[in-house]
């Protein structure tokens, strides 16, 4: 699978996904700094957790509009696989790639610690080795993870069963609407989740719930 | 000609930040407070002087960047 992480000033988990990438696939990632204009031909666009401009403005507002963001838009309608972790996530709000958008913890703490997901929906390129319904571990680590979208942006989605994970009862670590952990794209070849799959993919990390997302991801291209 | 951008939370978004500050000033003794909305206001230098075409530019600023239109209004005041 080729797959290419993008760099922007501020980024910090970009070499856990790197590392992650290369473990699980067997082939780094092109990792691509934010003031390129294209892209290489990959089948996977990666934008990784961090504080990007340090959260200067909104998180990720100022990371949406670099220059190379306009080539990630282009090959998300092309098909290409875009994955948003965190400050990711964020970031492809504030691009309007996916709706909604990313407030402040209800809170007002920033919060790092393991949450339970419920995998909502498996039928997609991130998620297809998942059960439905199966309750996975993954550590979160953000101040401003609080999922909101209007009322009738929120029906859309949910009726398009475009929902990837919810926190599961009792750990929404940041009062996101309906316990919203990741959303898709209308396509489903966007996803946007504020937890941090490749932060627990072996078992040194203490377990490896995370590792079906890149081994989905990683069966999709080769099927 | 210079414009300020007040941006504010839509009417009904959740502002945590704002409960905080209420929780602040009434601890300080501050009473009849209904509540606080935290904002964000913007002081853009323009070289334009004609008043349409600057107010044009800003609004264009406010929708692409200064707001995100999702929860936040946002009104400009133009001063020469």
């Amino acid at each position: 699978m080729r797959t290419a992480v993008i760099q922007f000033p501020g980024s910090n988990r970009d070499r856990d996904m790197i590392a992650a990438i290369t473990k699980i696939s067997g082939r780094p990632p092109v990792v691509v700094w934010h003031k390129e204009t294209a892209l290489p031909e990959v089948d996977l666009v990666v934008l990784p957790g961090g504080f990007s401009y340090g959260d200067y403005l909104r998180s990720g507002a100022i990371a949406a509009r670099a220059p190379i963001m306009e080539a990630v838009r282009a090959a998300a309608d092309r098909g290409v696989l875009v994955l948003g972790v965190c400050n990711g996530f964020q970031i492809l709000t504030e691009a309007g790639m996916l709706p909604g958008v990313l407030m402040r913890n209800a809170t007002l703490r920033f919060v790092c610690r393991e949450v339970r997901l419920e995998v909502v929906d498996t039928r997609s390129a991130f998620t297809s080795r998942y059960r439905k319904g199966e309750v996975i571990r993954c550590p979160v680590a953000h101040m401003d993870g609080n999922y909101f979208a209007e009322p009738e942006t929120l029906k859309r989605i949910e009726d398009d069963h475009r929902v990837a994970f919810r926190y599961a009862a009792g750990t929404n670590p940041n009062g996101s609407i309906h316990d919203i952990a990741g959303i898709f794209n209308a396509n489903r070849n966007v996803l946007g989740m504020m937890p941090h799959p490749e932060n627990l993919i072996e078992p040194a990390h203490g377990g490896s719930d995370g590792r079906a997302l890149f081994e989905s991801l990683f069966d999709s291209v080769a099927a | 000609m210079h414009a300020r951008v007040t941006v504010t939370l839509k009417p009904g978004v959740l502002d945590p930040q704002g409960q905080a500050i209420v929780g602040s000033l009434a601890s300080l003794g501050f009473s009849g407070i209904a509540g606080v909305r935290q904002g964000k206001v913007f002081d853009v230098a323009l070289d334009k002087t004609d008043r349409a075409q600057a107010e044009a530019a800003v609004r264009d600023m406010c929708e692409k960047l200064l707001a995100n239109t999702v929860i936040e209004n946002y009104a400009i005041e133009l001063r020469t």
